[in-house]
């Protein structure tokens, strides 16, 4: 019978808090699931990201007769959209079922959008490279390039709908920045990776989009967290903390070398590029780290909740329900 | 008109006379699935949605229905941990818990009438502990965003209203995951698929109720017409806030917010439960989410564009 008796400890850790403003949890337990989601998918939101904005690169420079810079651009894109799907599909619990992806269309879902969007984008991207190569049917190499050009856009952002549709915290409270940091670090990373594969005397349009795509990305981010506010907590704890520092400090020199020595030290264009290159990587990794984290903390999904709850009218409220007849229009 | 649904649902708490489960005339279209986007209900001849109510106040946290749930589903046992947390071993739901007893211990004076069917559990002393119990489960939500999410259409809305995966589909891509407010779904290790409770649907669809609401002692666990269930929770609410049980609350009742399938009458906030206190539906950001990607989408390739001012140096 002793057995049964409830010990110490569990009951003072469960009226601390009771009715004192505190947050109440069960046992601190988080709420929602962190989700299943390894290195693959933050490294999937770069290479997705390059890929897109390089596609772009690759077709306005082809236009305005840069050959070199598109040839390089065209390269990139291609690479980015091979290494996509591998590392999609290595994440997916059962890697042998990628197909089933391809069975449907859903527009409620970011991940078959982009499924779809990535698929077109690399089959073009497959039929541009094939077609410069082999220097046959100019006229489809054209016709896929522009169709990668039209979708590196949308393939560089719905990552970011991707994982703002889902019940974590700083996620889904962020969604209307996170695509403009997810733009932004898509065109720093595919400025980056252009400006260290081109002669600095073709690589101008690369540079200026490394420059502005990563202050946009630092001057984005930045905003984010202000109006996350306390939400943002998790940017400056544990590992989201040091990806962020360390995102922003790789960001901030690569923009800085670039503009000053980039266009005559060919040895400074292509140690800014990487250092930018690392740093919209690491920007990833800092957002993709902070969901984990928010997610694990009970106190991110219940205080918003919580404050949500008692600003709505009793006859309002979706979840508690005191008296009446319960129903709410 | 005899539909089989109707009939005799056997341990349940509802009456078995037919009369409880007389649907005609009332209006359905509020405990129907409700599809807000896209085609993903269930399209054949109109059933009554049905789901459970789990009134808390007469769970005894014996854990049957976590023992029926995995002895009827197979759902893979696991290795047992003490966690210290009361009589809670179990954690949470997940791929291998399709329900879940949580055990809470708190110091309150207990002053409830024993006529209001409340289990006041047996103290020592002065009497002021109370330990509230509760057992959890998937909501099978009408705005469900695990099925929302899921990109391969491996998660399905049935007949019954309920929201299920199908395992012969599921590629473990783990977008449900952290889709659901709950924390319900889970990817099981060493299968990579995502599973979760069904609401027993082979059951259902031979009439018979699910594993945990039939092998439920105290009828804690109820299971049938949605519709039924919400009347029936009205009227529980009713009859303990009379009896003076003032913290007694519905939690999920109505077709508000989610529209839970799956409903609980709780003793203290959600939050003391682990349930969330006032989920954000995620799906019916559908526009805000594609409308600040189009136009960061629009922004980059602008971006790109400008970078070409100046020339190629």
């Amino acid at each position: 019978m002793s057995e049964a008796r409830p010990r110490e400890r569990s009951v003072s850790e469960e009226i601390r808090g009771n009715g004192q403003g505190e947050m109440r949890s069960y046992y601190g337990q988080p709420i929602i699931k962190e989700p299943t989601w390894e290195w693959q998918i933050p490294c999937y939101f770069f290479t997705g990201g390059l890929a897109g904005a390089s596609s772009g690169l690759g077709l306005l420079a082809d236009l305005g007769g840069n050959e070199r810079l598109a040839r390089t651009a065209r390269l990139i894109a291609l690479a980015g959209a091979m290494a996509s799907p591998v590392l999609l599909i290595l994440d997916l619990g059962m890697p042998s079922r990628f197909y089933n992806m391809l069975r449907v269309f859903k527009p409620t879902s970011p991940m078959s959008v982009g499924t779809w969007i990535l698929s077109v984008f690399g089959t073009s991207s497959c039929i541009v490279a094939a077609t410069d190569v082999l220097r046959i049917f100019p006229r489809l190499g054209q016709a896929a390039e522009t169709v990668a050009a039209l979708l590196g856009p949308a393939l560089s952002t719905y990552t970011a709908v991707l994982v703002a549709d889902t019940s974590v915290p700083v996620w889904h409270e962020a969604r209307h920045e996170l695509p403009f940091v997810f733009a932004a670090s898509s065109a720093a990373s595919a400025g980056a990776a252009a400006t260290i594969f081109t002669p600095p005397e073709d690589a101008g349009p690369a540079r200026r989009l490394l420059i502005g795509g990563s202050a946009l990305e630092m001057a984005v981010s930045e905003a984010m967290k202000r109006r996350l506010g306390e939400l943002a907590e998790p940017y400056e704890q544990e590992e989201a903390s040091s990806y962020e520092k360390l995102a922003n400090a790789l960001t901030a020199s690569g923009a800085a070398l670039t503009a000053i020595l980039g266009r005559k030290r060919h040895w400074a264009a292509v140690l800014g590029g990487a250092l930018a290159l690392g740093g919209a990587a690491a920007k990833r990794w800092a957002i993709f780290k902070a969901g984990f984290q928010s997610a694990r903390d009970p106190k991110y999904t219940v205080q918003s909740q919580r404050e949500r709850l008692e600003s709505r009218p009793p006859d309002q409220r979706r979840t508690e329900t005191f008296g009446g007849d319960g129903s709410t229009a | 008109m005899t539909d089989p649904q109707r009939q005799i649902i056997p341990g349940s708490g509802l009456t078995n006379t037919p009369d409880a489960y007389d649907i005609e005339g009332r209006d359905r279209a509020q405990t129907r699935p409700v599809i807000p986007l896209g085609q993903k209900g269930y399209e054949g001849e109109p059933k009554p949605r049905m789901g459970f109510f789990t009134d808390t106040t007469v769970c005894i946290g014996c854990k049957a229905c976590e023992v029926a749930c995995k002895e009827w589903n197979h759902v893979p046992s696991t290795l047992m941990e003490l966690t210290g947390n009361s009589y809670d071993n179990t954690r949470d739901l997940g791929a291998d818990a399709w329900r879940h007893v949580a055990f809470i211990e708190q110091r309150k004076p207990i002053e409830v009438a024993q006529e209001a069917g409340v289990t006041t559990p047996a103290t020592e002393g002065d009497g002021d502990f109370r330990w509230l119990m509760a057992s959890d489960v998937c909501k099978h939500c009408t705005n469900a965003p695990c099925l929302d999410v899921c990109p391969t259409g491996s998660l399905f809305r049935t007949e019954f209203g309920t929201v299920v995966v199908q395992e012969d589909i599921c590629n473990g891509c783990g977008y449900c995951v952290p889709a659901c407010p709950f924390g319900v779904l889970d990817q099981r290790e060493g299968d990579g698929r995502v599973w979760k409770c069904t609401l027993c649907y082979d059951r259902q669809s031979d009439g018979l109720e699910p594993a945990c609401a039939q092998a439920c002692p105290t009828d804690s666990i109820q299971y049938g017409p949605l519709d039924e269930l919400r009347e029936k929770a009205n009227g529980r609410l009713e009859m303990l806030h009379e009896a003076g049980v003032d913290d007694a609350r519905l939690y999920g009742a109505n077709e508000a917010g989610y529209g839970m399938g799956a409903f609980f009458l709780l003793l203290d906030d959600p939050e003391v439960y682990g349930l969330p206190p006032d989920p954000e539906v995620v799906s019916q950001k559908f526009k805000s989410l594609w409308g600040s990607a189009a136009v960061a989408a629009g922004a980059l390739a602008v971006g790109i564009a400008a970078a070409f001012i100046g020339g190629s140096r």
